[in-house]
């Protein structure tokens, strides 16, 4: 009898409260779902709204500032200028004339038949199709092993579908001078080391981003044969494809010999056709190129070709200014040592964040130049041999580039 | 996303092309690949009506009153806007991941008239990959593995297998037929009260509520809602409100906002499609509006999902909103111009049906009409496939009628079948010459 009464009157004395605090407190529980946890930071969001509120010359986020090209336009405007179907639901798993024309395409790319409507899946961005991969493939307590630096976005996809990150980085290869992507290697040993009985799948990226660097065949081969000695899945994140410089080759490791069964290989339209915006792929742009491929006319060879002066150029003003520039193989990312650059990062507000983070800031608020830190692209375990780099896209307009290179020369005249 | 069957059909493929010496090495692999199956969490979640459905009726010789879209074409201002977007460089690149900022000022100004209040467009506005992608997000964020969310049937198909996919459990209850009549309109249909409250309990996590209702046509009256935000502050649930056919409500008949109700706002999540309200259902854009600390989740599902959705397809909506706010509450602004225009064809398409001898459930809002085919007095005992009378209904009706449309079970869980297995479901937001050739169709059922 004291019992109950004790309860109800507990019981009103919470539903008083809660009828007091109902503007407030909605939930007397937890509101959210535990995979939302610690994956709410994001480096894009957190830099992208302070070069915007410092106005400061954009060599930060990856998108280009210059159009796309003409045919990919036009493609787009007979789009929408097209009958009402073109404004309706079209097939899920991807509008069929775009299927049929990545099918096509990449199948003469890798030698061997790709089904337009059993192989392949059209996504909203590549980022789509990173999450569906690991949501359907990645299950509570699977290990995938992710080679750093990353895609900031692996590590908390990962971790929303359950998985467990198992991180190794990339390493300045030993005793030369350390000038190129090429010279960054991952350790056969090191990486064996990390496959474990719970091990699901690798994460690959070539192109990489932010170190530029392109895996070599044999390079690929290493990772392939561990794939197959342990039987892992393999997702292939392959979005900076057509932008290798030098006569560096693209090789696809779903190419090799068993790996086509356990590899998914991603890729971009906005990447390809410079529309980052779109997240979306337009068939007749690859239709297009496909007739033109390997030709002079191919957007495929000139954007790289378009590219690869803006590469030389960042990389001549960052080293007048002092920076040490890693030059890439492939993408549109350069990343610089920032470890002989002396300033005082006279921050009180950032001062636990990384030295990479901090010095980015500083970039950002005195100079009026933006990039973004490369051990946002690490581990917390690794982040700490890293933060001596910051990164710069140069997929930008000349005007764009010159304006960066006249803030770089002042800063360096200055001292 | 089906990457089980899609993985299972790859290696089909690869062992059935290779020559004999071959095939034993790549059974070998088959048999070893086989050790990595899906996640569990899209286990049973592959059965979809529209894939099943769409493709069928995909062929141009079929009247297709399947799939929920128009084939009447959207306003031209939109499709100009989007023209426009795309020759402007900035838009054809990323915008901000939580929603383009003259969208969501847009959606926050729109939406702020009609619920009455402030609505911050960067705290309280999500756009995402149509409703859909709102729905996901949403589920993705707030339901996880011991939740129970109250789901009322007929329902939007994809609401249960979202909800198993965040690890939730479905807590169905049906709408039910007023009873001592045939139904002839949605408003025929009732959720009773004492069988709601009795779903509710201590891991009722939230209630999904859809008005206008699909596949039936409901529009949820005030006082219908205030049953259920009732049940929500008692039991201190979510409730997720779907409301993407929110201006296609017919004449005598008011959408209510169930996030206006007192106490509501702090616990709801409303969405709405840009697909459905401009008549562009491939655009695939949505939002979900709510307060910042269920919002801030949904963004958080965002960034590690998407990112961001399709510029130049916000910048055009944007100018969509923008121009008809401008005209709300008159004849001209689209919203109530496109539910004039369709509340003519519910009442033709309900006057074919009718003389066709059947008894069209005559909706109150959204595009859909429920039929009950039982007076075509249809013989299918030749189909033999363990299927419920509805879809064999409609298989049968493609093939040999020439005719689409959705079988309704597919909207309802294993219990209700019974209840809704002798209706199909109509989408009439169709040119008038489909409408047409669809009553040709009914008109002359019986001959051969």
């Amino acid at each position: 009898m004291g019992i109950i009464r004790n309860l109800s009157t507990n019981l009103t004395v919470i539903r008083q409260s809660l009828l007091r605090n109902h503007q407030k407190t909605i939930m007397s529980r937890k509101v959210h779902a535990s995979r939302t946890e610690g994956v709410d930071k994001n480096v894009w969001v957190e830099f992208t709204q302070l070069a915007a509120d410092y106005k400061a010359v954009n060599l930060g986020q990856g998108f280009p500032d210059f159009s796309p090209p003409e045919f990919i336009r036009e493609a787009f405007c007979d789009a929408v200028k097209g009958g009402p179907a073109m404004h309706q639901y079209t097939r899920a798993f991807g509008h069929p004339p775009l299927v049929k024309i990545l099918a096509k395409f990449f199948s003469r790319i890798v030698g061997h038949e790709i089904d337009p409507l059993e192989d392949i899946l059209v996504t909203v961005g590549a980022y789509q199709a990173l999450f569906s991969a690991f949501q359907a493939l990645i299950d509570e307590d699977d290990e995938v092993i992710i080679v750093e630096p990353f895609f900031d976005c692996y590590q908390p996809m990962v971790v929303m579908a359950g998985g467990k990150p198992v991180y190794i980085p990339l390493r300045p290869r030993e005793g030369s001078a350390v000038l190129s992507s090429g010279d960054w290697v991952l350790s056969a040993e090191e990486l064996a080391s990390k496959v474990t009985p719970r091990t699901k799948a690798i994460v690959i990226n070539t192109p990489n981003n932010p170190l530029g660097k392109i895996y070599k065949l044999e390079e690929l081969q290493m990772i392939a044969d561990l794939c197959i000695k342990h039987d892992l899945l393999c997702f292939s994140d392959e979005v900076y494809e057509w932008l290798t410089y030098d006569g560096a080759k693209h090789v696809k490791i779903a190419s090799l010999p068993g790996m086509r069964e356990r590899t998914i290989t991603i890729g971009s339209a906005g990447k390809s056709f410079s529309a980052t915006g779109w997240k979306e792929a337009v068939a007749r742009g690859f239709e297009r190129e496909y007739e033109v491929f390997g030709t002079p006319e191919s957007y495929f060879q000139q954007l790289p070709a378009m590219l690869h002066s803006k590469r030389q150029k960042l990389a001549t003003c960052l080293q007048s200014a002092g920076l040490n520039p890693i030059m890439p193989e492939g993408g549109y990312f350069m990343i610089a040592d920032i470890s002989s650059i002396e300033v005082d990062l006279n921050d009180e507000s950032n001062k636990d964040e990384p030295r990479d983070f901090r010095f980015v800031k500083w970039l950002i608020k005195e100079k009026g130049l933006a990039t973004i830190p490369v051990s946002a692209f690490y581990s917390s375990e690794h982040g700490k041999e890293f933060d001596k780099y910051i990164r710069f896209c140069f997929v930008k307009e000349d005007s764009t580039l010159k304006a960066a290179e006249d803030i770089l020369k002042k800063w360096s005249q200055k001292e | 996303m089906n990457f089980a069957w899609h993985l299972r059909n790859g290696s089909r493929l690869t062992c059935r092309s290779a020559p004999a010496a071959c095939r034993r090495t790549f059974t070998a692999q088959h048999v070893m690949m086989s050790r990595h199956t899906h996640a569990k969490r899209i286990d049973g979640l592959d059965k979809n009506v529209w894939v099943a459905f769409t493709s069928v009726a995909a062929d141009p010789s079929i009247v297709n009153l399947g799939q929920g879209y128009p084939d009447i074409p959207p306003p031209s201002y939109v499709k100009e806007a989007l023209a426009k977007a795309a020759s402007v460089d900035r838009m054809n690149q990323y915008t901000r991941g939580f929603g383009h900022p003259s969208l969501v000022k847009a959606l926050s100004q729109v939406y702020g008239k009609v619920c009455g209040r402030q609505i911050d467009p960067f705290k309280e506005i999500l756009v995402t990959v149509g409703g859909y992608g709102s729905l996901f997000s949403t589920m993705q964020a707030l339901v996880e593995e011991g939740d129970e969310v109250i789901i009322i049937e007929p329902f939007f198909d994809c609401y249960v297998p979202m909800v198993r996919m965040a690890g939730g459990k479905p807590v169905l209850i049906p709408l039910r037929p007023k009873p001592g009549k045939i139904p002839t309109s949605s408003t025929d249909w009732y959720l009773d009260p004492d069988e709601l409250s009795r779903k509710f309990n201590s891991r009722t996590k939230a209630i999904i509520i859809n008005t206008p209702n699909n596949p039936i046509g409901k529009v949820f009256t005030r006082d219908e809602l205030q049953v259920i935000a009732d049940l929500c502050v008692k039991h201190d649930t979510l409730c997720f409100s779907d409301e993407v056919y929110e201006w296609l409500v017919y004449k005598g008949h008011e959408h209510v906002k169930i996030a206006s109700l007192p106490g509501m706002w702090d616990r709801t999540i409303t969405i709405g499609s840009a697909g459905k309200t401009f008549s562009v259902t491939g655009w695939k854009l949505g939002w979900s509006i709510g307060p910042e600390s269920l919002i801030k989740h949904l963004q958080t599902v965002m960034q590690n999902s998407l990112y961001t959705c399709p510029t130049p397809l916000q910048e055009a909506v944007a100018q969509g909103f923008l121009l008809n706010y401008e005209m709300m509450g008159q004849p001209e602004c689209y919203f109530s111009s496109l539910a004039e225009e369709l509340e003519g064809k519910r009442d033709r398409l309900a006057a074919i049906l009718q003389e066709a001898g059947m008894t069209p459930v005559v909706p109150e809002g959204g595009y859909f009409m429920l039929v009950d085919v039982t007076p075509l007095d249809q013989d299918l005992s030749h189909m033999t496939e363990d299927e419920a009378y509805d879809y064999k209904f409609v298989k049968w009706m493609i093939k040999e009628k020439k005719l689409a449309a959705i079988p309704v079970t597919a909207f309802v869980g294993e219990e209700s079948r019974k209840h809704f297995e002798k209706y199909i479901r109509l989408c009439f937001i169709k040119q008038d010459s489909t409408l047409e050739a669809a009553g040709n169709i009914l008109k002359n059922w019986r001959r051969v």
